[in-house]
């Protein structure tokens, strides 16, 4: 219990992630470097959708992150509001951006996949529609954060939205699946073959946890960014600014 | 006892006070019936089209109308203070605020499910869809208002937190929409509604639940 004590601090939390960044940065990279390798070049091309597949490899783990973000920010901010945890807040609000993007990247890779694929650059296709209003929700949480003047009160308003989106993103992904079987034909659901390959499947594995760690590091990063900017009237963040830290 | 003499207090003042000013009652259903009225000028006035996208326009429209109208909920009364007393009363906040819903429904979502079947004539829908368009909108709305109490609590006081609102709520819209455009629809292709109105059923029994809490804690975040 100490460790966590101690380092839900801002204070020690902040040199301890400094120095976690370098080694969270290097694995992503060769994690990165093998998976993309691996997925773009030795991987073989699908007998139905060729080499087009390959997007796959950013498009399906960035799919997944997007919902893990959100996990993690709606926990952080549950800790955040009801223990009252500063860096929980932070974790929230630095995991928000974060979130969103791989939600565009996967919006965006999925259409640009979709285009000689379906033929067309959107289908209002269940997982894609579910994709979309998942990045509403992230947009509406950091325009809710935005527009409060006071940290305290946008990190408390903002939890709340946050866990009402998290009992909500079961609805919406069942609502959405329910409504598209019922709405379209499944011949525009033909994902290929519906087993994959072992030699899809490693590669796809590594770039997961490539994202995954990717993750991580960024959000070290902005994790440190924020806790400067929240307390830069206390000493410590004086004595960094001036070279003693 | 109490208790529901306060709930009970609570509800009626809202009433009153909102039939005072009856251009708020009045203005969204007149939104309502332009934004319905101005789909024919945009798609062409075909009887067969409108009568297929007649229950989504109409939805979406009712949507949009109580989402308008959410400002109301809670502003004037943040304003002039008695949300403040309302909160300091030894009942529970959360209770007090699902009773502010409900007159806020009373005076939105009921005006808006009485009035729908005058437009689903404009837009041609038979009898039987406009009967599964009324049973729909009076499960569907109340959910809406719930959902929305919570967007217009957690954006009072904010700059620029009507438009905020919208952003907040729509996306937790679209599981009602989905369903309650679906009963309508369903009708001209003779699928059954009862899963429909069942899930409808069970989404307002989740938001009567569990919304009055979120609403209140939004509420105690956005006095403090």
């Amino acid at each position: 219990m100490n460790f966590f004590h101690k380092y839900s601090s801002p204070k020690h939390f902040y040199p301890l992630a400094g120095r976690l960044i370098p080694w969270f940065g290097a694995i992503t990279a060769v994690l990165m470097m093998v998976g993309l390798y691996w997925g773009l070049v030795i991987a073989p091309p699908d007998y139905q959708q060729g080499d087009s597949y390959r997007i796959m490899f950013v498009h399906v783990p960035s799919a997944w992150m997007s919902l893990f973000v959100y996990v993690v920010m709606a926990v952080g901010a549950a800790i955040s509001f009801i223990w009252n945890i500063k860096l929980a807040d932070v974790l929230a609000a630095s995991s928000a951006p974060l979130g969103a993007s791989f939600t565009l990247i996967a919006l965006v890779t999925g259409s640009l996949w979709g285009k000689p694929m379906w033929g067309t650059w959107w289908v209002w296709d269940a997982r894609l529609t579910s994709e979309l209003i998942l990045f509403f929700l992230y947009v509406g949480y950091m325009a809710l954060r935005a527009s409060i003047d006071d940290p305290r009160r946008a990190g408390q308003s903002s939890a709340i939205l946050a866990m009402v989106g998290i009992v909500n993103i079961p609805i919406i992904h069942f609502s959405v699946d329910w409504w598209h079987t019922l709405h379209q034909p499944a011949s525009v659901m033909k994902l290929g073959a519906p087993t994959i390959y072992i030699t899809m499947l490693i590669p796809l594995i590594i770039m997961a946890i490539a994202f995954q760690m990717f993750y991580f590091t960024v959000l070290l990063v902005r994790m440190r960014n924020e806790i400067l900017e929240r307390e830069k009237h206390t000493g410590w963040v004086a004595d960094i600014v001036d070279g003693r830290g | 006892m109490r208790l529901w003499l306060a709930v009970r207090e609570v509800f009626a003042r809202d009433i009153v006070v909102t039939l005072r000013r009856s251009t708020e009652v009045l203005t969204p259903l007149v939104f309502f019936v332009i934004v319905v009225s101005l789909f024919p000028l945009g798609i062409g006035p075909e009887a067969p089209l409108l009568r297929t996208m007649g229950p989504g326009i109409l939805w979406v429209a009712a949507l949009l109308a109580s989402m308008l109208s959410l400002n109301r909920l809670f502003a004037a009364d943040y304003a002039d203070g008695s949300l403040e007393q309302i909160a300091l009363a030894p009942q529970p906040l959360s209770l007090l605020a699902l009773s502010k819903v409900a007159a806020h429904w009373t005076l939105t979502g009921l005006p808006l499910s009485l009035l729908a079947p005058l437009l689903a004539l404009q837009l041609d829908l038979s009898g039987r869809a406009i009967t599964m368009l009324v049973i729909s909108l009076l499960l569907g709305t109340p959910v809406l208002s719930l959902i929305g109490a919570i967007g217009a609590a957690l954006t009072l006081g904010i700059r620029g937190g009507g438009v905020l609102v919208s952003l907040l709520v729509l996306p937790l819209y679209t599981p009602v929409l989905i369903f309650g455009a679906q009963t309508v629809s369903g009708v001209a292709t003779g699928a059954s509604p009862a899963a429909d109105f069942a899930l409808l059923g069970a989404f307002l029994a989740f938001a009567i639940s569990l919304a009055p809490w979120a609403i209140a804690a939004a509420l105690r975040v956005s006095l403090d």
